[in-house]
C-alpha cells in the first residue's frame, strides 16, 4: 500500500516535471539535427546527433564576438551594481531606510521602456548608442536596485552582537566589516552576482536600441538570425542552447536563494 | 543597530543614491515632462508644449485600446493560471521525498532561461507545419493542423501559455517556501480533532498561506503586465495587431514612428496601471490582516 502510494505520487511528480524537461530537451536536441530531421513529420525524437550546426554558427556567424559583448557588459554591470549595491545595502540594513526600500521596489514595477527612451536620446548625443558603456550602464538599471534590495536583507541577518563585540575588541569600522559582515553575508555577494550577471545576460529590449553591429549582444544576434533569413532552426537552436547553458549552470549554485532573488528579497526560499 | 551614525550612512549610500538618481530618477522625470509635449525625437525641432493633449489622444486611438485589452487578458489568464497552478503544485510536492532538491533546482530553469532562447523553441513548437504541439494534437485526433500563433483568438493565450509554462515554477517555490514556514500546531491539533483533509485545507492551510499568494500575484503582476521579449520574438504584436499590449505599443510609438511624447504619456498610464494594482492588492493584505 505504502509503496503503491509512493508510486503514484512519483507519477504525478513525473507529469508535472514533463513540459519543463521537454521544452529544454526540444531546444537541445533540436540543435543536433539536420535540417531534414527537423522539417520531418511526424517529428524525429530519436536520431545520431551531428555537431554542423554548432560549427555554422561559430564559424560563419561571429558568435563568438556576440558571446564576449555578453559577457563584458554581463561582467561589468554585475561589478558596478556590487561595488556600489554592497555597501548601500548594507546601509540601508544598518540604518533601517524603508523608503528607500520602497523606492527601490517602485522602480522595478516601472515599465521599462519608460527608462530606455530618455536614455536611447541621451546616448544618441553623448554618442554612446553602441558603446559597451551605454550597455553597462543600462544594464545597471536593473542589477543595481536587485543587489542593494538583496544585500540589504543578507545583511540583517548578521547579528549587530557580532560587530559590537568586534568593535569593543578595538576593530575599525571599516575591519568589522570587511572581517565580520562581509563573510558572513557571503551567500549574498554570491547571489547578487550571479542574478545581476545573468540579468543582464538576458536582457533583450535594453540591448535592442542600444547596442549596435560593434556591441551586439547575444540575444539580439540570435534574434536578428531569426529575422534577416530564411528561418534555419537547426542553427538558431544550436544558438539558443549557446545562450542558455551558461545561465543554466550558474543559477544551479544559487537555486536555494533565488525566490528571495527574484521577490527583491521579500520572501525567503 | 539604532546608533545614528548619520555620516556614515550617507557615505555608505551616496554612489547608489548618485547612480540612482542618474539612472532611474532622471529618466522618469524626463517621461513625465514629455508626456506633456509633441516631439518626434529630432535634434532641431524641440519638444513643444501641448498640455494634456496626448492623454486626451489616447481616448480616441482605437490601437491604444486594443493594446490595453490584449494587456489585460494576458494578464488575467496568465497571472491567474500560474497562481492557482504553482499553488496546488506546492501543495502536492510539499512533502519529504528523494529528489526533492533536484526537483526544486530544475524548476529554476524555465524562468532564468534566456527569454529569447525560449521564445525561440517555442516559436518552432508551435509552428503549424513540423511544429511538435500539432504533432501531440493530431495524436488525438485532429487533422488539420492549428495555427497557434497566426489566428487572432488564438494568439493570445498561446503567447500567455508560454508565460505560464515560465513562471508557474517560480510560483510553486515561493508557495513551498510559505509552506515551509506554516506552523506544525494547529494543522497538527486540527488532524488530532478529527478535522478532514478538506477542512484543514480550507479552514488552515489556505488562509495562513493568503500573505504568501498575494505576495506572489504582486511580484508576478510587475512583470506580467509589461511582458515584452516573449511577444516581440515570437509574434511582434501580430497577427495584425492582436498581441500588441500596451509594452509593445509604447515600443514601437517611441522606436518605429518616433512619437516620442506620446509614448511617453502611454508609459506613464502603463506605470499607474501597474501601481494601482499593486495598491489594491496592498489593500486587501491589510484588511486580511485586520480581518484575522
Amino acid at each position: 500500500m505504502k509503496f503503491l502510494k509512493s508510486l503514484f505520487f512519483y507519477l504525478g511528480l513525473f507529469i508535472i516535471i514533463i513540459p519543463t524537461v521537454f521544452v529544454f530537451y526540444w531546444m537541445i536536441s533540436g540543435g543536433f539535427k539536420t535540417q531534414l530531421q527537423i522539417i520531418s513529420s511526424p517529428p524525429v525524437f530519436f536520431f545520431e546527433p551531428n555537431i554542423k550546426n554548432y560549427i555554422e554558427v561559430i564559424t560563419q556567424h561571429n558568435f563568438g564576438l556576440y558571446m564576449w559583448n555578453s559577457f563584458v557588459v554581463a561582467a561589468l554591470s554585475t561589478l558596478v551594481a556590487l561595488l556600489v549595491g554592497i555597501p548601500a545595502g548594507y546601509s540601508i540594513s544598518r540604518f533601517r531606510m524603508r523608503t528607500s526600500v520602497f523606492l527601490l521596489t517602485v522602480s522595478r514595477m516601472v515599465p521599462f521602456v519608460s527608462y530606455l527612451m530618455p536614455w536611447f536620446i541621451t546616448f544618441r548625443r553623448w554618442g554612446l548608442i553602441d558603446s559597451y558603456t551605454g550597455l553597462t550602464l543600462a544594464h545597471l538599471i536593473v542589477n543595481m536596485p536587485i543587489v542593494v534590495l538583496l544585500m540589504s536583507t543578507f545583511f540583517e541577518e548578521v547579528p549587530y552582537e557580532l560587530e559590537e563585540a568586534a568593535e569593543i575588541d578595538g576593530a575599525s569600522k571599516v575591519n568589522v566589516f570587511k572581517y565580520v559582515s562581509l563573510p558572513l553575508a557571503r551567500n549574498g555577494v554570491i547571489t547578487s552576482a550571479i542574478l545581476s550577471f545573468v540579468f543582464s545576460w538576458n536582457q533583450f529590449l535594453f540591448s535592442l536600441i542600444l547596442s549596435g553591429p560593434r556591441t551586439q549582444t547575444v540575444p539580439i544576434a540570435v534574434f536578428n538570425f531569426m529575422t534577416y533569413e530564411e528561418i534555419a532552426w537547426g542553427g538558431l537552436l544550436a544558438a539558443a542552447t549557446m545562450i542558455t547553458l551558461p545561465v543554466l549552470i550558474l543559477t544551479i549554485f544559487i537555486h536555494k536563494y533565488i525566490v528571495r532573488g527574484l521577490t527583491l528579497g521579500a520572501l525567503k526560499g | 543597530m539604532l546608533k545614528r551614525n548619520t555620516t556614515l550612512k550617507w557615505i555608505l549610500l551616496s554612489p547608489a543614491f548618485a547612480l540612482t538618481g542618474i539612472l532611474i530618477a532622471y529618466p522618469l522625470a524626463y517621461n513625465f515632462y514629455l508626456s506633456f509635449h509633441s516631439w518626434y525625437g529630432s535634434a532641431t525641432r524641440l519638444p513643444r508644449f501641448e498640455g494634456f493633449s496626448n492623454y486626451i489622444a489616447t481616448l480616441s486611438d482605437p490601437r491604444f485600446w486594443n493594446s490595453i485589452r490584449v494587456t489585460i487578458v494576458f494578464t488575467i489568464l496568465a497571472l491567474g493560471i500560474e497562481i492557482v497552478a504553482g499553488f496546488f503544485i506546492a501543495l502536492y510536492i510539499n512533502r519529504e521525498f528523494r529528489g526533492k532538491n533536484f526537483i526544486k533546482a530544475l524548476f529554476v530553469f524555465p524562468f532564468a532561461a534566456t527569454p529569447v532562447a525560449i521564445a525561440l523553441v517555442w516559436r518552432n513548437m508551435y509552428d503549424p507545419t513540423l511544429g511538435v504541439i500539432n504533432y501531440f494534437v493530431s495524436l488525438i485526433g485532429r487533422v488539420q493542423p492549428v495555427e497557434w500563433l497566426t489566428k487572432p483568438h488564438l494568439v493570445i493565450p498561446s503567447l500567455a501559455f508560454v508565460d505560464i509554462w515560465q513562471w508557474t515554477p517560480l510560483v510553486v517555490l515561493i508557495c513551498m517556501a510559505g509552506l515551509e514556514g506554516l506552523p506544525r500546531e494547529p494543522i497538527e491539533s486540527a488532524q488530532i480533532d478529527g478535522a478532514s483533509k478538506w477542512q484543514i485545507f480550507r479552514r488552515i492551510i489556505f488562509p495562513l498561506m493568503g500573505p504568501t499568494l498575494i505576495a506572489a500575484t504582486m511580484i508576478r503582476s510587475w512583470d506580467v503586465i509589461k511582458v515584452f521579449d516573449i511577444i516581440y520574438v515570437m509574434t511582434a504584436g501580430g497577427p495584425g495587431f492582436a498581441s500588441e499590449n500596451l509594452n509593445i505599443y509604447i515600443y514601437n510609438t517611441a522606436f518605429f514612428y518616433f512619437n516620442m511624447g506620446y509614448a511617453s504619456s502611454m508609459m506613464v498610464i502603463l506605470f499607474a496601471i501597474v501601481l494601482g494594482f499593486n495598491i489594491i492588492l496592498y489593500q486587501l493584505t491589510k484588511r486580511g490582516n485586520e480581518k484575522s
